[in-house]
């Protein structure tokens, strides 16, 4: 059994230090293995760990505790049988395609003709051949990450991981790549034994992976698992496909859902990350929401159709969207609420004043904030203790974005102002009497 | 893609043939290059006393001779800058334990006066090739490494810093040794960064020329041939040809490497931009153009890189993350510990060294007196970098905006800063002993006088890159007059002109020793001030009071910096954001 399992995951765990010292679990408990012979793809939203997740079967970072092991030996570091394909390709600006390919072997020592011959076979295997002598910024988005692909390929590694390898090209561009790399798989004109895709796109991993894993957040864990098991190649339109993708939807934003109803607002604690989206595209997805073909209720694919946006941007304003208590999740379909259809309706000035009654009763941060502002005898507070504050539940960078997200939301809602020069947060204008 | 392949095929076909027309013209220029360069090297090492005097004509035929040994000395220096730079680099990115005493070290080093290291210098170089020329040639050499290289060995290991972080994980999955990161990541990207500084550096190591070659330093009076001393001769002299002369000469100088060693790196570097900018136009060298028509140069350069490229397979990884023991890197928790434990010892140390110095050997009044004067030249630092300011910040925008203008200016960036001041001393003591004007004062220009064009390039460089659309706005809306300064122009080069004071403040401390303390002939002028301190201390050899001298100067730049232009540089960074 054992044989055939080219990674091997076992309740790995990986904390960072946060800017006082204190250390923040990322990943906890994290099962997970990567067979031969399959497609394996990693879901989960921003903040859920699965860039690290990869970084450390990549040998790039050590998991603090945990097994983590390459055909039963443990990784404690890069692993010759092991290759990443990056998000922004990651090439050598500097050095043309055919030194880019050949930069794995030339580090490994092989000797230069024989590099030559095995960059200039996968460089036509991937449709790059005559292109060899051009420096990456000649190529297209999509171009570059052909040779990126065939840098990691040309290794002859055991397994290849994909960090959103995809989402940095456009759409069409992004399926023509997709779709070369599967039939190279499924043609066995490669020797990789195992992918790993980590990914965003909800359609990307249902049309490529044998296996979706899902994961939760803070800390990030396997939450859960779809076998796949229709044949390749998959054709997006079909029942089948579309069925799927629905139903990996559901399952994403099942946590939103759930803790909606489950947690009462004044639960959801001053650490809560608020979702990183902004105002304008909240207000645009209600309105999408609201007029026809929709009518107040969508199927999540179709809007993001209709949006025009990708999945890792809509899910942060979906979040928002019930959080706010203007529309609700439910088995991969979104819904207004009563409260959204009246949001839509109303002059702006309304939609600011409903905007902030709305964060104020399931904003904690942004009520802790103004509640604060009223106490103080001159209206003003730093933004500091704030950060400080934030700094207990997440990393710095992270607790910077959410008090953003919180300025943004509160300076709409005319809840409280801010001074981007001083720092401080005030008591808007007419409060102040 | 057809295309791509008949252009290799071509080129193979070309390349069994015999030398073209190209080769014919670049092999004289290159033997001539080495020919003279070999015949200044033997030069350097002549039998010589201390004592003896070196005669320095001031008959213009001789210039083109010590052109050529200035320039020898000049490249030499750079060459060990280089080194320096690569190595000082390449340990401070990778050892944070070596960065944590590195860096600070470099940072004073920076702000040491050129004539402190010469000081300290010339008498072991002497000693080291007694009877000898060498050891003098090497002093000066040092004096002028000493202008160049801190400000490279800086730049390189910020760029290495800098290097995105994809990259480096790209590298690391595909298991490139350290030694394969540094050849093929970090100094590619550096590239562009540490050529420009070594443009620069070369104008430093002008800028101090005089001093450099000129020793008079404890006693000695020692001038080597080279344009310095033929600077200092005339101005002993009081020969005011000369001294246009050897501005026509260094002018030559600057235009020839430039022509034949920058400009062909820099078209060559090119390549390893970072960023496809599109504000950058790309720089054009008619050498390199020649080269690369040249098919001895081609083969000639195909096997060097190919003899490089061997040495990457020097040091390559052995085995993989299978057989590396897990978080070793994460082992040795205790030695930063150590380490710092040593650090504070060694500054306890120096601190009570410090005090009985001062106690026993200078005398409490000396430091108060030495700590008036630098306030002093403080004052005089600030308000004359304030006063360039309010000049050259209105003229360089205005020039940026007009890309004439702009790309004229940076070409006469390196002439502009390389001009030693010491050449402006026959005008200013003329102005001065006709008008009777007091040194305190008028003696004061000169310090920015070198350092004043790195606030108009910047500023250039930051007014050019502002973009169309916002000054097409600012039309749109009406803005005009002081308005348009206010809300457009100066917030948009806020931060270059930030980068530039910087380098101009450094400088001009720099610059107060030779500024401070002006001689043409017999007359001499002096204003009081730290610079014209640490002067007269060195003509008098008096060694504990230029230690004196360059500590209270190293404190004065380093609080400076630490205390207010970085806390500005934070806040332009920020504006940027």
């Amino acid at each position: 059994m054992t044989q055939n399992l080219l990674l091997d995951l076992n309740q790995v765990a990986k904390s960072f230090k946060a800017a006082d010292g204190k250390s923040r679990l990322i990943l906890d408990k994290v099962d997970f293995q990567l067979k031969d012979g399959e497609i394996v793809a990693l879901l989960g939203k921003s903040g859920s760990g699965k860039s690290t997740l990869l970084r450390i079967m990549a040998g790039l970072i050590p998991a603090d505790a945990g097994k983590v092991a390459y055909r039963d030996k443990a990784i404690g570091g890069p692993v010759a049988g092991i290759a990443m394909v990056f998000q922004s390709f990651a090439l050598f600006p500097w050095l043309t395609v055919q030194q880019n390919v050949e930069l794995g072997l030339e580090a490994q020592g092989v000797p230069a003709v024989e590099r030559e011959q095995r960059a200039d076979v996968v460089l036509e295997l991937i449709g790059l051949a005559g292109f060899g002598g051009a420096l990456p910024r000649e190529l297209s988005g999509g171009m570059k990450q052909r040779v990126g692909i065939a840098r990691a390929l040309v290794t002859n590694p055991d397994v290849l991981l994909m960090d959103e390898a995809f989402s940095a090209l456009d759409v069409l561009t992004g399926e023509t790549l997709r779709n070369d790399m599967l039939e190279l798989w499924e043609e066995d004109r490669i020797s990789t034994k195992g992918i790993l895709i980590v990914s965003h796109n909800i359609e990307e991993a249902v049309m490529m992976a044998d296996r979706i894993i899902i994961l939760s957040s803070d800390p990030g864990s396997v939450r859960c698992e779809i076998k796949i098991d229709l044949p390749g190649p998959r054709d997006v339109d079909s029942l089948e496909v579309r069925a799927l993708i629905d139903e990996v939807y559901g399952l994403m934003t099942m946590r939103a859902t759930h803790e909606a109803a489950a947690d009462t607002p004044n639960a959801r604690h001053m650490g809560y990350r608020l979702p990183e989206t902004d105002v304008s595209r909240i207000e645009g997805i209600l309105d999408l929401l609201a007029e026809a073909p929709f009518n107040g209720r969508a199927d999540l694919p179709q809007l993001a159709e209709e949006a025009e946006l990708s999945d890792e941007e809509l899910f942060p304003t979906y979040e928002a969207l019930s959080l706010l208590g203007f529309a609700v999740l439910e088995k991969g379909d979104i819904m207004l609420t009563p409260l959204g259809k009246k949001y839509v309706e109303v002059e702006q000035a309304q939609k600011q004043e409903l905007f902030g009654q709305q964060i104020l009763t399931h904003v904690p941060l942004a009520a802790h904030i103004r509640r604060n502002l009223e106490s103080e005898a001159n209206g003003s507070l730093s933004e500091q203790p704030l950060i400080d504050l934030l700094e207990e539940f997440m990393k710095a960078d992270e607790a910077k974005r959410v008090l953003e997200v919180a300025i943004e939301w509160g300076r709409y809602g005319e809840v409280y102002e801010y001074d981007y020069h001083t720092g401080r947060l005030t008591l808007p204008d007419d409060n102040q009497e | 893609m057809f295309e791509l392949f008949r252009f290799q095929a071509r080129d193979v076909v070309t390349e069994s043939k015999g030398p073209n027309r190209w080769d014919w013209a670049l092999l004289p220029l290159v033997l001539a290059i080495l020919g003279i360069f070999a015949f200044a090297a033997m030069q350097m090492s002549r039998p010589f006393a201390v004592g003896e005097a070196l005669q320095i004509s001031l008959d213009p035929a001789y210039l083109p001779y010590y052109l050529l040994r200035t320039i020898l000395r000049m490249f030499t220096a750079l060459a060990f800058s280089l080194i320096f730079s690569l190595i000082f680099a390449a340990v401070a990115a990778k050892y944070a334990v070596a960065e944590k005493v590195m860096i600070p070290t470099l940072d004073i080093l920076q702000s040491v006066p050129i004539l402190g290291f010469q000081a300290i210098a010339i008498a072991p170089f002497i000693a080291l090739f007694p009877g000898n020329l060498l050891g003098v040639e090497c002093a000066a050499i040092f004096a002028i490494f000493t202008s160049q290289a801190w400000n490279m060995a800086f730049s390189l290991y910020q760029s290495i810093r800098n290097v995105p972080p994809e990259l480096k994980e790209a590298a690391q999955i595909f298991r490139l040794s350290g030694w394969q990161l540094f050849w093929r990541l970090e100094l590619p990207f550096a590239m562009p960064g540490l050529l420009w500084n070594m443009m620069m550096s070369m104008s430093g190591g002008w800028f101090f020329l005089v001093a450099a070659e000129a020793i008079s330093v404890a006693g000695q009076d020692i001038k080597l041939p080279g344009i310095g001393s033929y600077i200092a001769v005339a101005i002993e002299a009081r020969d005011g040809l000369a001294i246009t002369w050897a501005i026509a000469a260094m002018l030559i100088g600057i235009l020839l490497y430039d022509q034949l060693f920058f400009r062909p790196l820099l078209a060559w570097a090119d390549k390893f931009r970072f960023e496809e900018t599109q504000g950058d136009t790309a720089q054009q060298s008619w050498l390199l153009d020649w080269m690369r028509s040249s098919r001895l140069f081609r083969a000639w350069i195909a096997r060097f890189w190919l003899f490089l490229g061997r040495g990457l397979s020097w040091f390559s990884v052995q085995g993989d993350g299978t057989t590396v023991q897990v978080n070793q890197r994460f082992t040795h928790q205790a030695w930063p510990k150590v380490l710092d434990a040593v650090l504070l010892l060694a500054s306890v140390f120096a601190m009570y060294s410090l005090f009985i110095f001062i106690h026993s050997v200078v005398g409490w009044a000396e430091v108060l007196h030495v700590l008036g004067l630098g306030l002093i030249t403080l004052v005089r630092v600030m308000l004359l970098i304030a006063l360039a300011s309010l000049f050259w910040v209105p003229v360089a925008v205005w020039m940026g905006l007009r890309p004439q203008y702009s790309q004229k200016v940076q070409a006469m960036a390196q002439f502009l800063a390389a001009f030693p001041v010491n050449l402006m001393f026959p005008l200013v003591v003329f102005a001065m002993v006709t008008f009777k004007l007091t040194p305190n004062i008028w003696l004061s220009p000169l310090m920015v006088f070198g350092t004043q064009w790195y606030i108009l390039f910047n500023v250039v460089a930051g007014a050019a890159t502002i973009p169309n659309e916002l000054r097409l706005a600012a039309d749109n809306l009406g803005l005009k007059g002081w308005l348009k300064w206010k809300r457009v122009y100066l917030p948009a080069v806020f931060p270059s002109y930030i980068t530039g004071a910087i380098t101009a403040s450094g400088g001009s401390w720099n610059a107060s020793i030779v500024a401070e303390y002006v001689t043409w002939g017999k007359t001499t002028l002096v204003a009081d001030g730290l610079g014209s301190y640490i002067k007269q201390m060195t003509e008098t050899g008096d060694f504990h009071r230029i230690a004196l001298g360059i500590g209270v100067m190293c404190i004065f730049v380093m609080l400076l910096n630490r205390f207010f232009w970085r806390k500005l540089y934070l806040l332009a960074e920020d504006h940027l954001r």
